[in-house]
Parts: C-alpha cells; sequence; structure tokens
C-alpha cells in the first residue's frame, strides 16, 4: 500500500507525520527534509543563550523510529506528479503517495541592490550559527527590515555589545501585525537601549564595511542581515501544476488543487469565507494546520479555524497577538501589572486581542481573551477596559449566554 | 524524610489560579483549584523552561503561557502537546490557611 508523504521537516511537516499516527493512521509514513538532523524548532533561532544558538529538537531522534516514521533527512524532493501519485528525489528514487503533504515552508526573500549577497539571512540553525559567530562586542551590524525577526534580532545583538543599525523603507517598525501603539511602545525601547533606526529609507548598496542608504547616507556595519520577509516555497508545487498564488491555494480544509495533495504552514495560502487567501507564518498556525490537514489526509472534512496568534519577545518584553487587530476595529485598552491588553471590537463583537508586557505578564489574559472571541462574545467595552473585572467571568457569562 | 515547607496563604492564590514559589533555589507553582483545593508542581513546563504560574488555570488543567502545552495539575500529566513530558507533583495541606508542600 502506498503511504503518507510529507515534503518539509520542519514544525508543520514533523508535527503531521506524528499527528497522521495519532489519527489512526498505520501505514507507511515518509518525512522528507532538505536540512541535515533532527527536525528541530526555529523559535530558538532569533534567542541565543551567551552566544549559543540552541537547536532544539522537535521531538527527540527515537521518536520517529517509535511511530514508525520513515524520516528522510537532507534529502530534497526534485519534482511531483499528480497524475502517476508519484514524488521523485534529488537522487532519482521515486517515491508513490497515497496523500501528499506539502509543508515546503518558506525562504528569506532576497534583498535586490548592489552587494545584496553580502546580507544574511535568518531562517535556518545554519543562518543564525553564521550570524552570531559573526556578532561581535563592539562590530556595529546592520539589519535591514524592522520587522519582528529583525527587532528580535537588534534586541540580543544590542545586548551582546554590538551597535545595532535596524533600516526599514517603512516609516515606522512592526507596521505589518503588531497593533501601532505596541509597536511605537517596542521601537521607544529599542532606541532607549541604544538601537539606532533608520526609516523610511532605501537600501542603496551594501559594502564590505556598511550600507549605504537611498539618501546618501553611510551606515558602518561589519555584518549586515537581511530579515525583509519569507517568499512561500511554491516551486514543487508551481512545477506540478497546482495552483498557487501567495502560496500554495488551498480550500479551507488545505486542499490544494490536485486531487490528494494537501498543503499546511508557511507555504500554504488558505482560503477564508469571504474568498481571500491568507497565508499565515506563525509557529502556532504550522502546528494547527498540521494537525487539520493529517486529519483531513485521512478523510475528514475539518475546515481549518484556528485563530491566528504569535508572540514576539524583546528584552524582557513579551508581545502576544490572538486573532488579527485591524485599525478600523474598535480599540479597548486595559491596564495591566506590568503591562497593558487591548481588545478589538468588530461591530460589538470580540475579534482580535493583543497584550505586550514584562515576560509572559500578558500571556493569561490573552489566552482568556483568545477564548472569548472563540465564544463568540459581544463583551461590554467598559468591563474590557476594568482591569478589576476577570476576563475569567466574562468568558463564563458569554459561554452560558 | 519529608520537608514540609510553608510556601503562603491560601488567600494569597487566585480561586482557579496559580503562583509561583521559589525554595532552594528551585521553583514550583502551587495552584488553588475551583473547589480550594491546593495542589504543587514543579514549576517550569517540560517542554521549555517557561513559568507555569504565569498561565492559565482554568479547572484543573494549567497551560503554558509560551505554547499553550497543558498539564492537569493534580497528577502533572501532560494533557496537550507540545508538552510531551509529565511535570512532577508534590503533597500539600492547608494548616491554619497556610499552604505547606512537601518538597522532600
Amino acid at each position: 500500500m502506498n503511504g503518507m508523504v510529507i515534503i518539509g521537516a520542519g514544525e508543520c511537516g514533523t508535527r503531521a507525520a506524528f499527528a497522521l499516527r495519532e489519527a489512526g493512521w498505520s501505514g507507511p509514513v515518509t518525512l522528507i527534509g532538505t536540512e541535515p538532523g533532527v527536525p528541530y524548532e526555529r523559535p530558538p533561532l532569533s534567542k541565543p543563550r551567551d552566544g549559543i544558538v540552541l537547536r532544539k529538537p522537535i521531538c527527540p531522534p527515537e521518536a520517529f523510529g517509535n511511530a514508525g516514521i520513515h524520516y528522510l533527512a537532507d534529502c530534497t524532493a526534485r519534482s511531483l506528479d499528480p497524475v502517476t501519485k508519484t514524488v521523485t528525489l534529488e537522487n532519482g528514487e521515486v517515491l508513490p503517495y497515497h496523500r501528499l503533504l506539502l509543508a515546503t515552508g518558506a525562504t528569506p526573500r532576497r534583498l535586490i541592490c548592489r552587494g545584496g549577497d553580502r546580507a544574511l539571512n535568518l531562517r535556518s540553525h545554519a543562518d543564525a550559527e553564521a550570524i552570531f559567530a559573526r556578532a561581535l562586542p563592539g562590530h556595529p551590524v546592520a539589519i535591514i527590515g524592522a520587522g519582528l525577526i529583525g527587532m528580535e534580532l537588534a534586541s540580543v545583538l544590542i545586548r551582546n555589545g554590538a551597535p545595532v543599525h535596524v533600516i526599514d523603507t517603512a516609516p515606522a517598525p512592526l507596521t505589518r501585525a503588531v497593533p501601532s501603539h505596541f509597536a511605537a511602545q517596542l521601537h521607544q525601547r529599542h532606541q532607549a537601549e541604544g538601537v539606532r533606526f533608520h526609516l523610511g529609507q532605501g537600501v542603496a548598496e551594501i559594502g564590505a564595511d556598511g550600507v549605504a542608504l537611498a539618501d546618501g547616507t553611510f551606515v558602518p556595519a561589519d555584518l549586515t542581515v537581511a530579515a525583509i520577509g519569507v517568499v512561500p516555497e511554491t516551486g514543487l508545487a508551481k512545477a506540478a501544476g497546482l495552483a498557487t498564488g501567495n502560496g500554495i491555494l488551498t480550500d479551507a480544509e488545505l486542499r490544494s488543487s490536485a486531487p490528494d495533495i494537501f498543503a499546511a504552514g508557511d507555504c500554504a495560502a488558505a482560503v477564508q469565507p469571504d474568498g481571500s487567501h491568507l497565508r499565515q507564518e506563525s509557529w502556532q498556525n504550522a502546528r494547527t494546520q498540521a494537525e487539520t490537514a493529517a486529519r483531513n489526509m485521512l478523510g475528514e472534512s475539518q475546515p481549518y479555524a484556528a485563530l491566528p496568534w504569535f508572540w514576539s519577545d524583546q528584552y524582557d518584553l513579551g508581545l502576544q497577538v490572538a486573532g488579527q487587530p485591524r485599525p478600523e476595529y474598535h480599540m479597548v485598552r486595559r491596564p495591566l501589572p506590568g503591562g497593558e491588553l487591548a481588545f478589538y471590537l468588530n461591530a460589538g463583537q470580540l475579534v482580535a486581542a493583543a497584550g505586550l508586557g514584562a515576560g509572559n505578564s500578558t500571556a493569561r489574559e490573552v489566552k482568556l481573551a483568545e477564548m472569548l472571541i472563540l465564544a463568540g462574545a459581544r463583551p461590554d467595552p467598559a468591563l474590557l477596559a476594568d482591569s478589576a473585572i476577570n476576563l475569567k467571568s466574562l468568558l463564563k457569562s458569554a459561554r452560558a449566554a | 524524610m519529608t520537608d514540609w515547607v510553608t510556601a503562603c496563604k491560601l488567600d494569597d492564590i487566585e480561586q482557579e489560579g496559580a503562583i509561583r514559589f521559589d525554595h532552594n533555589s528551585r521553583t514550583y507553582a502551587i495552584y488553588r483549584g475551583p473547589d480550594d483545593s491546593v495542589w504543587c508542581t514543579a514549576g517550569l513546563c517540560t517542554h521549555e523552561a517557561i513559568h507555569l504560574a504565569d498561565g492559565l488555570v482554568m479547572d484543573f488543567e494549567v497551560e503554558c503561557p509560551k505554547h499553550s502545552g497543558a498539564f492537569d495539575y493534580r497528577t502533572g500529566e501532560a494533557l496537550r502537546l507540545p508538552a510531551c513530558e509529565n511535570l512532577r507533583t508534590y503533597p500539600t495541606e492547608i494548616v491554619n490557611g497556610e499552604v505547606r508542600v512537601a518538597l522532600g
């Protein structure tokens, strides 16, 4: 019998392999990863301790054998054929599949400018090791891109004693997914720590000793890192004729346009109720889509419905965002000891929430907000704003309603 | 020999809540259940070193504030991934409104 084949052994593909077993599949499972070694977690890559980048395995190495998962490390899929239902590996081996999951992830967007190749990227463990091996106290670093990865990296490198410059074409940092007042707070914190910002600035050239900006400013740097986002890895899918856009397009149940081929994680753009496609790049999305895809590969028909959720750690500050805060929503702020929460209401219904504070101080409330969102709650904004009102009591009344 | 240590007052812990308790350079989490029962586990999530007392307590479950792994704090059982290793638990008692834990 042909088995389940998963291409991509990051958080998503690895989780899917085990989720297939948990859901009762007893046939063959093959997990194909391009990197050598056991699959590892990516979140620790931007947070080295004492200069050491942790390579934290997603599961113990023996877990694959114990679960009967055939893991092929350091192995690249060259092509796939949806008609014969086969995957051809780089070494010429042909793997037939019963169902296929594309969990190919994403790759860093390349910087297009003179000397762009000099900029390092941060995606893999090897990338992280290359960056932190070269980031030495006293040696200036230029980070191009003031998104989550760029800002996390800035917080680590400046604490390591390197002068840090952050460059972005946008007029402010963290404009994409972070509520603007939290983005402003994080920006201020970085400035207070000594990070220098060059905003609203394009890059003209990266040289051996620094970055020339479009307006002629020269930013000295011994190390330049480009953190300007990622592009979904759709090459295999596209070559096989699958529908792609900003990601491999899937239906609500994570099926691609080809029979028996699913897509999940950073590479997948799943259709939304309004007909648009949403591609997410978070750890949580990688795991929860893997679980939904695995069940649907086994014949279930579950739409993927998890609320987007991500976190970011910068200095001692922890940011968590649940749902998708939008400027047009009605925002309600609640102060907390050591931080602040922001709730977002759309026509009275709670649809998103975010927290910023010391360590994990807002995590509990963000989690409760997430449960309120999933319960379809329409809480009184005055109660949301009042720190004396326990969100748990609002949840109980929302669930009773 | 069991080493009973007074950790806090029962009223220091919110009902369906948890607090962190550090003792002899180790860290623990002490929970007060919805029925006012008191429980104690190792303080850090078994997946990554995150203080569980910062997590959400609902019924008899605590959820790690970082990755949403969950445990039954009465037994230490890992209930939800990414946590897969159980938490160590410690006996507790309430004496005159004070919570004591056996950290032997």
